[in-house]
């Protein structure tokens, strides 16, 4: 009988154990079961410059999340940075003429991309590459100019 | 000068000696599974002692401690206007460092400590002695059992630790405060990464138990059969165990989320 209690305490003890992870896994990490299923098409957009982009920030439309960033790395050949996306299968409207841009989230926040449509009749699909883009606003570029034109001022 | 160099090489050689008797203890030890053919019963019997009795101080220790962090956090992060990365910031401090090392630390003093006054006293009272005239080794029966249970249970410690240390986060944060729900869990959930943050914690947790256990088991088997010796043996294994959980914190953190 003693041992019996025993073995359900140490029971309920692995499972809370288990039911931890599970609680950090899916609500502190955010991973999510049905991550593999949710069916999405890969983009990609060159920028001169990323500024602090990073894989996983978010992809929006009109300020509405429709995917997120899975990679970047430098072309060597343009030597331009090569952002690749995953776009949720059902934003079936992003034109081959839309403009990528990266912009940030107040002044200190994270850097996310966003997408404006164009009206060529042409959908963007699987390996899609959008070539209008807009670079990241570099803080210390502005400052820089600003300075400059202070300077320059007789 | 001499007598000095002689000081210092007896020391050198007890040391070394320690270290040794240390390692083939783990190596006999470890060398196979808990002997199931005493059933598991072993196990799940120093699970019980080691992991269930341990939950309390972890349960309570982990809520008071997300509480003060949100706290802390809520008063120099609303300064800037960014209370929303509360999230953030407690949950990452939590995963990567204060809930494995502060549930290790909390596991030396409740667990760690038992299993060297146990084992010492057994060796005092000549049981294990007894043992070995009767044909049951002490390595299966004893220490085996204890060794396995204590790296079973700290990670499991670590993970309720990091658990209700969130929701006392939430409670403090969320609740109390007045972060906004939404934005407190989002931007926690855009942050963790499941392997980096969450996995990596395991591993440390893992590492810690292992290195807990065999100090205090080993502290226990090694301990000069005296009432004195079993008190030293286990303020040894608090002092030992928990300088080697921080040290190896450091390492870990390096090799984990340095600069590569």
């Amino acid at each position: 009988m003693q041992q019996r209690k025993i073995e359900i305490a140490v029971g309920v003890f692995i499972l809370l154990g288990l039911a931890a992870m599970a609680f950090l896994a899916l609500q502190v990490s955010g991973l999510s079961l049905n991550a593999a299923k949710r069916d999405t098409y890969r983009i990609s957009a060159s920028f001169n410059n990323v500024a602090g982009l990073t894989a996983r920030a978010q992809v929006q439309v009109a300020g509405v999340q429709v995917g997120h960033v899975t990679g970047i790395h430098i072309d060597p050949l343009t030597v331009r940075a090569v952002v690749d996306m995953a776009i949720d299968e059902e934003v079936d409207y992003l034109t081959s003429d839309s403009i990528a841009s990266i912009k940030t989230a107040g002044v200190l926040g994270e850097q996310y991309i966003s997408i404006a449509p164009g009206a060529e009749p042409d959908i963007l699909g699987e390996g899609g590459v959008i070539y209008d883009t807009q670079s990241a606003m570099v803080l210390e570029d502005l400052i820089g100019k600003f300075m400059n034109s202070l300077g320059n001022k007789p | 000068m001499l007598e000095f160099l002689r000081q210092l090489g007896s020391s050198g050689m007890q040391v070394a000696a320690t270290f040794g008797r240390a390692g083939i203890l783990c190596w006999q030890a470890l060398w196979g599974l808990p002997d199931w053919r005493a059933g598991p019963g072993l196990l799940v019997r120093q699970v019980y002692f080691v992991g269930v009795y341990s939950l309390i101080i972890i349960i309570v220790s982990g809520t008071l401690i997300g509480m003060v962090l949100a706290l802390q956090g809520y008063t120099v992060l609303v300064r800037f206007g960014a209370e929303a990365a509360l999230g953030q910031f407690v949950s990452l401090t939590l995963l990567r460092e204060l809930g494995p090392v502060v549930a290790a630390l909390l596991f030396v003093g409740r667990a760690g400590s038992a299993v060297t006054a146990e084992i010492g006293l057994m060796k005092a009272t000549d049981q294990l002695a007894a043992m070995e005239m009767i044909g049951v080794d002490p390595m299966k029966r004893i220490i085996r059992p204890r060794l396995w249970a204590g790296i079973i249970c700290m990670p499991v410690l670590a993970q309720v630790f990091n658990m209700v240390a969130i929701w006392g986060a939430v409670a403090v944060g969320v609740n109390w405060l007045g972060v906004d729900a939404g934005s407190f869990w989002s931007n926690m959930q855009q942050v963790v990464e499941f392997r980096e943050d969450v996995l990596n914690g395991v591993i440390k947790a893992f590492a810690f138990g292992v290195v807990i256990t065999w100090i205090a088991v080993f502290e226990g088997y090694d301990a000069e059969p005296t009432s004195e010796g079993i008190s030293t043996a286990t303020t040894r294994t608090v002092v030992y165990s928990s300088l080697a959980v921080l040290a190896m914190d450091f390492l870990l953190t390096a090799v984990m989320f340095g600069v590569h």
